[in-house]
């Protein structure tokens, strides 16, 4: 596949291999878990479904495969899209949700959501919005203190072990139904997923994700420094203050949905900018596709790792993205 | 005109810019000398609109800088800082093309006819392919030049003056770029009418290349004209405090040559 990839090593030619490949995984995570279904009856089933084992299959996909590698999709693509934003905003290649505390953030608002105010899906997406919301603030003014990538990196650590206590306060005053769903938090998951759920995340995500990509100029003008970018026109001020509150925008409500999934958002942008270079016309939309394929690759792999179980998800994207996490810091010092 | 009035401002109680005025014409190359700490990079900021004056006003053809937005700013001055940081892995023709950013009505052929002429103005037309990062810190600097051609030369069909304004653009160039990069803002700005400003601080460079030089010392400017009037040894033993002696350039007699003792 890397060979295949070099021979089409214009932006757009990568961006076409990566949606193919992106196709051909949905259908392959489609097919596997617990109950094979064969791909070749895979994509008719939708449409039509005839004797008793095609009826199972289509009920097994429709009610749950298919949501869940939907959401694996959208979840990756989001997260690459937010870490490459961030990268381009703080102009650090290591900002990342995770990292500097967003996807934490998050995930305390959405577990004080559940503690103090029940579980409903519409009570926890603003309460982990404004969690990430602060948190992406509290970073992006530590982290601007100090210059390179110690100030982001401290004030994450900060930021993660204030929200890691208080979600352990609110665990432990959790009774027994909530902890069930608060344990999930701290592995991350897709099992959530659901057709009501998808329907209202996925208009979410395209719309937020949209307007965040709409500013691939001013992302690369940020490249170049700030000052340059100001050079060039570009409201320095109002800019940054969009693209904070859209990441937020774009990551609080996911976080609340899956928990927090750590490393997609710090991996999947560096790659692609290694292969094709950091022009955010390309980045992005580069950056989403293979997002959307490295989730759903970590997603079929737990769910195919010890069937019939399945291992957290994000304990596959930190099992791999650790280690690169890691790599990528012995590198930076040449 | 790119005008500068009574320029005032101080930071932690020390005065960085005292009173300063200054003008700026189309078609004029005016080089700013003065010490390390003398106020150059802080008066650019100003006449770039980046940074406020406590006291005094910028003004671009008779309207405040404070009345103009960004965006519209950048379409009538460039502005070249001093040593960039750039570390994101770009092509040289990407970051080129960012001087077209203000101009979203170009077509893409005209922003690819503007990166052309700007790439054999800066003379980086052989690195076109190269990746930015991969660089050395003069073709760096020259690429960047470039960018800031770009921006200036998109800006021919705005109405007003145009300016470019260059922070010390020849700091890491050999000889013969310096005098390429200096000749380059005076062809343009007698051919295309820009108001040319340069931070510069080889004093002789300044005095083959400038129409007008101005001169900083701690803040207050100490002289202001044509090169032959404003380099005297007494204008430079306040601007650098180093004796120095002026006389007429051997082959340009109309030009002075400064040697410091």
């Amino acid at each position: 596949m890397a060979a295949k990839i070099a021979r089409w090593r214009t932006p757009a030619g990568v961006l076409t291999a990566l949606i193919a490949v992106l196709v051909l995984l949905m259908l392959l995570s489609a097919s596997s878990g617990a109950m094979h279904i064969p791909l070749s009856v895979l994509p008719g089933l939708p449409f039509s479904a005839e004797g008793p084992d095609e009826a199972l299959w289509r009920s097994v996909l429709m009610d749950v495969r298919l949501p869940r590698v939907l959401f694996a999709a959208l979840a990756g693509a989001a997260l690459a899209l937010s870490g490459a934003a961030m990268q381009a905003l703080f102009r650090n290649p290591l900002a990342e949700p995770g990292l500097i505390g967003i996807s934490a953030g998050g995930a305390l608002g959405a577990v004080g959501a559940i503690v103090l105010g029940g579980g409903a899906f519409i009570v926890l997406a603003p309460a982990a919005f404004v969690g990430s919301l602060v948190a992406t603030i509290a970073a992006y003014h530590l982290g601007r203190r100090y210059p390179g990538m110690a100030g982001l990196l401290l004030a994450g650590v900060a930021i993660n072990a204030i929200c890691g206590a208080l979600v352990g306060l609110f665990t432990y005053l959790a009774d027994d139904n909530q902890l069930r769903s608060l344990t999930f938090w701290n592995m991350g998951s897709l099992a959530g997923a659901s057709w009501p759920l998808l329907a209202g995340l996925a208009p979410w995500t395209l719309i937020v994700g949209a307007l965040i990509a709409r500013d691939w100029r001013a992302m690369n003008a940020l490249l170049l420094g700030e000052r340059e970018a100001l050079h060039l026109g570009f409201p320095l001020k109002a800019v940054r203050r969009r693209l904070i509150l859209l990441t937020a925008l774009l990551v609080g409500p996911l976080v609340a949905a899956t928990g927090a999934i750590g490393f997609v958002g710090l991996v999947v942008p560096h790659l692609v900018r290694l292969a094709l270079g950091a022009d955010h016309r390309w980045l992005l939309p580069n950056s989403v596709v293979a997002g959307a394929i490295a989730l759903t690759l970590a997603d079929w792999l737990a769910r195919i790792a010890v069937i019939p179980a399945e291992l957290p998800i994000g304990i596959v994207t930190s099992l791999v993205g650790g280690p690169f996490f890691l790599w990528l810091l012995a590198q930076r010092r040449h | 005109m790119l005008l500068a009035e009574n320029l005032f401002i101080e930071r932690q109680g020390k005065v960085v810019l005292d009173d300063v005025s200054l003008s700026l014409s189309a078609g004029e190359v005016l080089g700013v000398l003065g010490a390390n700490g003398a106020g150059k990079s802080t008066l650019l900021a100003m006449l770039a609109g980046e940074l406020a004056p406590q006291r005094g006003e910028v003004s671009i053809d008779s309207t405040p800088l404070t009345r103009l937005d960004n965006a519209h700013l950048a379409r009538q001055r460039a502005v070249l800082p001093q040593s960039p940081s750039l570390s994101f892995n770009l092509g040289v023709r990407e970051v080129v093309a960012m001087g077209a950013y203000p101009f979203p009505e170009l077509s893409t052929a005209d922003v690819q006819q503007l990166i052309q002429r700007a790439l054999a103005l800066a003379d980086v037309s052989h690195l076109a392919s190269r990746r930015y990062p991969q660089l050395s810190g003069g073709e760096a600097q020259r690429v960047q030049f470039a960018r800031v051609l770009v921006q200036t030369l998109a800006a021919r069909a705005a109405h007003g003056g145009r300016f470019l304004l260059l922070d010390e653009p020849t700091a890491s160039l050999d000889p013969k770029h310096q005098q390429a990069l200096l000749a380059c803002g005076r062809q343009l700005a007698r051919e295309e009418r820009i108001g040319v400003l340069v931070i510069l601080h080889d004093v002789n460079l300044a005095a083959a290349w400038c129409d007008r030089l101005a001169l900083l010392a701690q803040g207050k400017l100490v002289g202001c004209g044509d090169p032959a009037s404003v380099l005297t040894p007494a204008t430079l033993d306040a601007v650098y405090g180093v004796a120095a002696e002026v006389v007429p350039h051997p082959r340009h007699p109309e030009r002075p040559l400064v040697l410091f003792n």
